[in-house]
């Protein structure tokens, strides 16, 4: 029941915020007056790091549940998390140089936000390959779970990256004043949307992923069941 | 400066366009890889419970 409604709904609710999301970043928003029309990279820019570090944080959180508990539930939700996250954080590492040729000259600079962001990105591409590497054995599962935790440390650095070190890459939601990098409302609204489109579209994802990984396990079962019965 | 569109500058719409077709490719190919793969694993549970049905006494 819970699945064919999430299976139902929750598509459909994404793609229509999605739908609303990418209206409002061509058609809506005012152009930027300083960087024209490439600074419309940043409504799904900003929406995706944030989810990346939504996704790494499920990871973490979801880890220390499995460590704590030992419920495969929880080490499901950590997995899928964290191919989610490495979706966003790629998108992230793509759409930001993009961004950055026209605006600063350069795909890439050794900065230090654009660097903890690529560290982040290794640390979960190495949890990824532990996973795929140990299988389904519960002593990978347990040593991921801790790289899982240990990685997303990484997160609050990046967040304060641009404060600790000089840094080109603006603090763009507040700024280095305290005041708010977005003056205008429409463009306040447009990112909002996408906020909230980029949720959904973690949340389902992840539903997905897991709902994926949770069929895997009851093929499991069921083989053994039908093995049994032989 | 290129020419503007409703009053907006139109420079860099090349990286505009190159940035949301990559962000639209990645997650249709993702998505598309998942639900493929949940069809695929529905349909196993299903033969799986059918056989298992069928071996009952």
């Amino acid at each position: 029941m819970m699945r064919k409604l999430a299976d139902a709904i929750l598509p459909a609710v994404t793609l229509a915020a999605m739908l609303t999301a990418i209206y409002m970043v061509f058609v809506y928003v005012p152009t930027d007056k300083v960087q024209g029309i490439v600074q419309r990279i940043f409504y799904f820019h900003v929406p995706l790091a944030i989810m990346t570090f939504v996704s790494f944080g499920t990871v973490a959180v979801a880890s220390v549940m499995f460590l704590w508990r030992g419920t495969r539930a929880w080490d499901r939700i950590a997995h899928a998390a964290a191919e989610v996250g490495m979706l966003f954080c790629s998108l992230v590492l793509i759409t930001g140089p993009i961004w950055a040729r026209p605006v600063w000259g350069t795909w890439w600079t050794w900065d230090a936000r654009l660097t903890t962001t690529l560290i982040l990105w290794l640390i979960y591409a190495a949890y990824l390959m532990l996973r795929s590497m140990s299988g389904a054995a519960d002593q990978g599962a347990r040593y991921a779970a801790v790289l899982g935790v240990v990685g997303a440390v990484d997160i609050p650095i990046i967040n304060r990256s641009v404060y600790w070190w000089r840094t080109i890459h603006p603090a763009v939601l507040i700024t280095r004043e305290g005041g708010s990098g977005l003056a205008d409302a429409r463009m306040q609204a447009t990112l909002g949307i996408c906020f909230l489109a980029f949720f959904l579209l973690f949340v389902w994802l992840l539903w997905v992923r897991n709902e994926n990984m949770r069929l895997g396990d009851e093929i499991e079962a069921l083989r053994q069941q039908a093995l049994g019965q032989a | 400066m290129s020419a503007d569109i409703n009053g907006a500058d139109m420079t860099n719409l090349n990286f505009l366009f190159a940035a949301y077709t990559a962000v639209w490719v990645l997650l249709f190919l993702y998505i598309l890889s998942v639900s493929r793969r949940n069809r695929s694993l529905d349909k196993e549970v299903d033969e799986l419970r059918e056989l298992l049905q069928r071996r009952k006494p």
